[in-house]
């Protein structure tokens, strides 16, 4: 029952720990990692098992122009975070409102071809397995790119209302890795549906 | 007790509105309020999965009883299951590691604390949807239900053709729901650990309790998101009429068992590596010695932590998976026997010379370290797949996991309780009922299930609802149900030394144990901002250098 106060008398020591916002994004990627690896094995596993059409091969159209919007997306707001760490804040909101529109046009193109896959081929989620696992996969991603544009969005208000300026630089970085991190995961579904799947 | 604790007059006096107080309590985004809030929330959900483990033991505890139907019966084995481990095991668990991380690595808070309020009322509303079924199972119109799926939910019983109804849905809602808020639990530990830790407190100087809980939290990314991913795949077939599951359009069963197991099998571990936390800090203590062999004991956890994520389909020996497969999951499945086999030796290690203090959290330690060994020791026997196919689905297997999640997850838990109950309400728990509750708890935890393991290589099946006579089961049926109201006594025992306690129990002072690490250096219970000043560690025993400023172990170290 000793009375101990501060356990030890305060030494000056470096002392530098990682930025906890950037280890909590880390964290959150190797999370959704995993949902994503578990709907990529599922449609792999069901590749080729539908009962009755239609079928990969049949009905999808690589969608190459999105996809190179989607891409270079990453390095527009990879070059709007060098920016806004210079400080240089006119040139930051005109790379993010670029972002944006990247990811928009892409949202966009994936909306053209479920539109098309409905419209003129009949293929909904629950057509076969072949529509459950596509709509799944390229929706939960789908869904990833919609939270994305949203965060990146207030980012674009505040930046408008003037609130965004270099001491920002590094929680506006733990947002773009999450950006980083659709893109790559887009390079997976990409893969997996467009080039093994059909 | 603390001299430089900063002097701010809360107006706490007399007469504040419970109201006040509520809010105050709702609203906390304080580190240790709501591991409090994760604790009792913990509690009370455990007296309801005991409630209803009771109703079971009682159905079974004759031939041809009709204390309840088949339907009921369904319902409480899956009710059961769920609600010990996503509603007891892992908000308590998460409760501690909320109250004691910071406190131990020398934070003021954990890295967000929005997002940690936000984790726990995620998982107490994933509890109470799930609890809501039985009035809304079957919509508000008629009578509810409860999901009688069971825990694991296989295809295609969830499914809309055999389960009608909402029940099932409330079962994937509930666990998708907590599932998030588990997850964000575990981001925030780990960003807590690698980014908060005070002056000094390297990675090779945290407590083992920090470390194995920064693998548990890496474990918990790994394995309750496949969880999440299959919920949505669930609810995609039974909302949008997907396929997945649905062997009618050429989805797979197994598939649904390969992803719930990729969660269910890591998630033995997500319990158990925080409940070696609390041995490898309790042990030392009432050993007088440092932990023995630290180093190994980090690299045994991380070990388990890889070797668990690969053990999965041992839970599947008999759907007839190929030869390959099933070596390949029974030699992954007893490797993962020697890094666990490693911290038992070490935690001998550990009390080997020492002077043992035989005080309630050592004894339950103590208990613990028995009972696992056993535990493991059955899970060696069903490892092996041809033993497996033989005892797959029956009381064998019940009562070897109830060995690891009541003998060694609960024992633990109940050494933790007795070990940090004094820092965090800062009165001790009487010493005589905790003795009382420990040995009520023994003899019926080994009544129960030393007992039920019998029955099982006797042929009797888990989840049925009867038996016939005369099959050599009544009398162990007996001696089990009775075991089971030895361990409810016991559990109210320790109940009513919390409450009792809590008013009655003697003042426990800053460090009650004399023990080394940080959380004992701040006065009990702990101010809000934890530390007047934030401490700078030179080993991994702070307290020790400090109490012994002639010999410290940075000496050493």
């Amino acid at each position: 029952m000793s009375a101990i106060a501060t356990p030890l008398a305060e030494i000056p020591v470096a002392w530098k720990l990682p930025y906890r916002g950037k280890v909590g994004m880390a964290c959150l990627i190797v999370a959704e990692s995993a949902i994503f690896t578990i709907f990529v094995v599922a449609y792999l596993f069901y590749v080729g098992k539908s009962f009755s059409g239609p079928t990969p091969r049949d009905v999808l159209e690589t969608p190459i122009f999105y996809t190179i919007c989607l891409l270079s997306s990453s390095v527009t707001i990879h070059f709007a975070g060098k920016l806004l760490e210079r400080g240089r804040r006119g040139a930051f909101l005109l790379l993010w409102l670029l972002t944006i529109s990247l990811g928009a046009l892409f949202l966009y193109g994936t909306g053209l071809e479920w539109h098309r896959l409905i419209y003129d081929h009949g293929l909904t989620i629950s057509t076969n397995l072949f529509g459950t696992t596509y709509y799944s996969l390229v929706g939960l991603h789908a869904f990833h790119v919609t939270a994305g544009l949203i965060m990146l969005n207030i980012v674009l208000l505040f930046g408008l209302a003037g609130r965004v300026g270099p001491e920002q630089s590094a929680r506006v970085d733990v947002l773009s890795l999450y950006w980083h991190f659709v893109d790559a995961v887009w390079v997976v579904v990409f893969t997996v549906v467009y080039v093994l799947g059909r | 007790m603390s001299s430089d604790a900063i002097a701010i007059q809360t107006v706490e006096a007399a007469g504040r509105p419970w109201v006040e107080t509520l809010h105050e309590w709702v609203t906390t985004v304080d580190h240790k309020r709501l591991g409090i809030l994760y604790i009792l929330y913990a509690l009370y959900f455990l007296v309801i999965g005991g409630v209803e483990a009771t109703i079971m033991r009682i159905q079974l505890m004759r031939p041809h009883n009709d204390f309840v139907s088949p339907q009921v019966f369904n319902r409480m084995f899956t009710m059961h299951g769920t609600t010990m481990i996503f509603f007891v095991a892992m908000p308590v668990l998460f409760g501690f590691a909320n109250y004691l991380v910071p406190l131990m690595i020398g934070a003021r808070d954990m890295a967000f604390p929005r997002l940690n309020a936000f984790s726990f009322w995620l998982n107490f509303f994933g509890g109470h949807l799930l609890y809501f079924s039985f009035l809304g199972g079957n919509g508000l119109y008629g009578a509810g239900t409860a999901p009688d799926v069971g825990w694991w939910a296989y295809a295609p019983l969830a499914s809309r053709a055999f389960s009608p109804g909402h029940s099932s849905d409330y079962w994937t809602i509930a666990l998708l729901v907590s599932g998030f808020g588990s997850i964000g639990t575990a981001i925030n530990i780990i960003a807590t650990i690698i980014s908060m830790r005070c002056t000094g407190m390297k990675l090779s100087r945290m407590p083992l309790f920090a470390w194995l809980n920064l693998v548990m939290s890496g474990m918990v990314l790994l394995a309750i998101t496949p969880l999440s991913a299959a919920q949505i795949m669930l609810l995609v077939d039974r909302y949008l009429g997907g396929h997945f599951f649905d062997t009618q359009a050429g989805g797979s069963a197994t598939l649904w068992m390969h992803f719930f197991w990729i969660f269910g099998h890591p998630e033995v571990y997500v319990l158990i590596i925080p409940c070696f936390a609390f041995v490898s800090e309790i042990v030392p203590v009432f050993s007088r010695k440092p932990i023995f062999g630290y180093p190994v004991m980090v690299g045994a956890t991380v070990c388990i932590a890889f070797v668990s994520m690969s053990v999965w389909a041992h839970h599947m020996f008999t759907i007839g998976m190929n030869s390959y497969a099933n070596s390949f999951f029974t030699i992954t499945t007893m490797a993962v026997g020697v890094p666990t086999g490693i911290k038992i030796f070490n935690w001998l290690g550990t009390m080997w010379g020492g002077k043992i203090q035989f005080k309630t959290p050592m004894l339950f330690c103590i208990g613990f370290l028995f009972q696992f060994l056993i535990a493991g020791l059955t899970g060696i026997m069903l490892a092996s797949s041809p033993f497996d196919w033989q005892l797959s689905g029956s009381y064998f297997v019940v009562a070897h996991f109830h060995y690891v999640i009541v003998g060694g997850i609960l024992f633990a838990l109940f050494g933790a309780f007795y070990y940090w109950y004094p820092k965090i309400t800062g009165r001790m728990l009487n010493e005589s009922l905790g003795k009382l509750h420990f040995w009520l708890f023994v003899i019926g935890f080994h009544l129960t299930f030393d007992l039920m393991h019998i029955p099982g290589l006797l042929g009797m099946p888990r989840r049925i609802y009867t038996y016939e006579p005369g099959r050599g089961w009544d009398t162990l049926n007996f001696l089990v149900t009775i075991g089971a109201f030895v361990q409810g006594i016991a559990i109210l025992v320790f109940v009513a030394n919390l409450i009792i306690s809590y008013f009655k129990g003697a003042k426990a002072g800053n460090d009650p144990w004399d023990a080394w690490t940080l959380e004992w250096s701040v006065s009990s219970p702990p101010p809000a901002y934890n530390f007047a000043s934030i401490p700078v560690v030179a080993s991994r025993r702070p307290l020790w250098d400090l109490k012994h400023p002639e010999d410290p172990d940075s000496h050493y170290e």
